[in-house]
């Protein structure tokens, strides 16, 4: 498609601090003009009255399980919910079989991608090899394949010196490092949030001590280091707060929190539910609010989904044996405006930049923004639109979502990845 | 709700009475010489035990034939479960052999609420993982009952590794409905501070006089090694802070009786002087045992 014309919607884009009820034009995959009242001629046109046109939303943190685990999600079927979620881009995971420790790792995905994603797939290489936690992986020949940050999700790195190493390494690359803060012994064995339910409902707990402990430690090895050091979804109050001082300080710590934790407690879930199991575990009431704030007071820099699909036949069993994660990318732009936008704790343009400009500048992605010349990268969403969620018609593979029937006000609309549209409701 | 008996916190008072008193009229016949009843006649009843059980399984399984039905007993050593049978797919074929009710243990927590979603057979937990053992509940409290006459207002100390606990859990729920005060008292890391909210009336100590003094119950609990995934305690002092001894007594009410949902540790968490004592009950819970599970059997499979 040569040009496309988004016409009339309320463009919001917060690196170019544009906010105004404009048209977009796109050429030739490229955002060539942004205005009111462009020039028509020969392009396809899009009315977008009524709704939200901005840059192409950027999930940081997604588990599209290929290669290895193709029976739960392939790329090709996450991006395609990504883009059903109003995401243009997703950055993957490394906890694949193999772990992406090498280049090779990273460029089959990236290869895979070319040929099966509709979204762009920026791959996150592991800290350590095979996510051990004990040798650094091939951090810069990964680099140079196209990773853009590193972690070792899921499998946090236990060891300080470790992880010590990595941020001085990852530091000269300009590669962010990605922390799933939990501390394994405090967590070990705990399938939900350490409080009243847990104990109710004879589980075992996983402490909120067990991130807090690792968020600080990685808070003073990143001023140690002067790494960037990035609190994947951040979920409780003393890890908001020990964010939002690091930055005050000036050290170079950002965070990420989920919808599913700014929008549910661990008194809000109904018991041995697998849905409602993920880590870190839905928190207290107390942590929800805290995190919520975080979000408005700017300790929280991106939205990410922390998209985790498993096989049905994975989460039909005991509670306990169930793996953890929920899938989440079609109902993040929902959930955002329903706990964060339409309660009034964050502006609808805040919202905008946590999932674009956000996640570009933690990332250093030359995306995320609406200027004239960059990748026609656009989401477009209606922050109005009432629509139910049904997640058996879900683009992902699987269907672990706690939000199946959740009837929204507000959601995507369509989404144009490299100036075609990759999804339309 | 299902119409099964999967826990006391979900049952009201008046259900929890109309069991209690129904158990009465089955006291009186485990001391006839025919002990059988017809009124499950043709009925069948399967009992599927994932975890070791003595006491619960037999007592299941009798209470399960005086009433006339058929009983069918299933430990997973054995079973399908060894070839990797996801529990489903095991309570599915189960079910498929349509038994009226699936009695269940199973060491995780939420097992039988979980396979209640997915069945249309009504399932009564044996116990769960560290959740709930409703009928330990319901027979201790016909125990208490038969020597105290009421809950209300009592006074009862449970004593041990309350945190992994689902016989403290059960009890908790259903003293609690019933207005009684309740202490529980252990070591600080079996004993989390969030228990004090769990039900009304709830009272937390770590010092066992304190939770002894004035009590018109003690329940001791079993130290659960199998259950230890760390070392939250140190074992080799856990008599000396915690186990029950004679003296103990004296700070109680004086027709306090004393309680232990079995197998005892003798010297671990109870003295043999205190199990073997007058004060004891933890053969008339046993006794109990079996006409409360017969009263829940009958309500159960009546329906």
């Amino acid at each position: 498609m040569a040009k496309l014309l988004i016409r009339n919607g309320r463009v919001i884009d917060p690196a170019s601090r544009r906010d105004e009820i404009a048209d977009v034009l796109i050429e030739n995959g490229f955002i060539a003009a942004a205005g009111p009242n462009l020039d028509t001629t020969g392009a396809e046109q899009f009315d977008a009255s009524g709704m939200v046109v901005a840059p192409g939303f950027i999930d940081m943190h997604t588990h599209l399980r290929e290669p290895g685990f193709e029976h739960a999600e392939t790329i090709e079927s996450g991006s395609r919910a990504a883009a059903a979620g109003g995401f243009t881009s997703v950055c993957a995971m490394p906890n694949t079989a193999p772990v992406n420790d090498n280049a090779t790792v990273t460029r089959y995905i990236i290869e895979r991608a070319r040929h099966s994603a509709v979204v762009n797939v920026f791959p996150i290489g592991a800290i350590t090899k095979d996510s051990a936690g004990e040798q650094l992986a091939n951090i810069g020949s990964m680099k140079e394949a196209g990773i853009v940050a590193i972690s070792d999700d899921g499998r946090p790195v236990m060891n300080a010196r470790v992880m010590r190493r990595a941020m001085e390494f990852a530091h000269a690359f300009s590669l962010p490092v990605i922390d799933h803060c939990e501390d394994l012994h405090l967590s070990a064995g705990g399938d939900m949030n350490e409080g009243l339910e847990s104990v109710r409902r004879g589980l075992r707990g996983i402490p909120a001590a067990s991130e807090d402990v690792m968020v600080a430690r990685d808070i003073l090895l990143a001023g140690h280091t002067g790494a960037h050091f990035h609190v994947a979804h951040l979920s409780t109050q003393n890890a908001a707060s020990m964010v939002q001082a690091a930055r005050e300080r000036g050290l170079a710590v950002t965070a990420e929190v989920t919808p599913h934790h700014f929008s549910l407690s661990d008194a809000d879930t109904p018991p041995y539910d697998s849905n409602y199991k993920m880590k870190p575990p839905l928190r207290s009431r107390a942590d929800v609010a805290a995190v919520v704030d975080g979000v408005a007071n700017g300790a929280v820099s991106a939205i990410a989904t922390d998209h985790a699909p498993h096989a049905g036949s994975e989460k039909m069993q005991e509670f306990e044996r169930c793996p953890f994660g929920i899938i989440g990318l079609e109902t993040a732009i929902g959930l955002s405006l329903e706990c964060l936008v339409h309660t009034g704790k964050i502006s609808l343009n805040r919202m905008v930049e946590l999932f674009t400009a956000g996640p570009a500048r933690i990332l250093n992605l030359d995306r995320g923004t609406l200027a004239v010349g960059v990748r026609a990268d656009v989401t477009i969403f209606d922050p109005e639109l009432i629509w139910t969620y049904d997640v058996n018609q879900s683009f992902s593979k699987s269907k672990n979502s706690p939000f199946d029937d959740h009837t929204f006000r507000g959601g995507p609309v369509a989404t144009v990845v490299n100036g075609s549209f990759a999804w339309r409701r | 709700m299902s119409s099964g008996l999967l826990g006391i916190e979900d049952l009201n008072r008046s259900e929890i009475e109309a069991i209690l008193t129904r158990a009465r009229d089955f006291q009186s016949i485990q001391h006839q010489p025919v002990k059988r009843l017809d009124v499950l006649r043709g009925r069948t009843i399967v009992n599927l035990f994932y975890e070791a059980s003595t006491r619960t399984r037999t007592s299941f399984e009798i209470a399960a034939k005086r009433l006339g039905a058929d009983a069918v007993s299933i430990t997973a050593s054995g079973s399908s479960v060894s070839k990797g049978e996801s529990l489903v797919d095991t309570l599915n074929t189960l079910a498929a052999m349509r038994p009226d009710a699936i009695v269940m243990r199973h060491s995780a927590s939420g097992a039988p609420h979980f396979l209640a979603r997915h069945l249309p057979t009504p399932i009564i937990n044996a116990g769960d993982g560290t959740h709930e053992h409703p009928t330990q509940a319901l027979l201790d409290a016909r125990t208490i009952l038969d020597r105290r006459g009421t809950l209300e207002g009592i006074r009862v100390a449970i004593i041990g590794d309350i945190a992994h606990s689902r016989v403290a859990r059960s009890n908790i729920y259903l003293l609690a409905k019933f207005g009684a005060d309740i202490v529980l008292c252990g070591p600080a890391p079996l004993l989390p501070p969030e228990l004090a909210s769990i039900a009304p009336g709830v009272t937390l100590t770590d010092d066992i006089r304190d939770a002894i003094r004035s009590a018109d119950v003690i329940m001791m609990l079993r130290v659960q090694l199998e259950r230890q995934h760390e070392a939250a305690f140190p074992a080799s002092e856990y008599f000396q802070f915690y186990g029950l001894r004679l003296e103990h007594l004296d700070l109680a009410h004086p027709d306090v009786i004393v309680m232990h949902p079995g197998p005892i540790n003798r010297g671990r968490e109870i003295a043999s002087e205190v199990a073997d004592s007058q004060r004891s009950v933890i053969l008339n819970q046993v006794e109990n045992g079996v006409a409360v599970r017969m009263s829940v059997l009958e309500r159960i499979l009546s329906n």
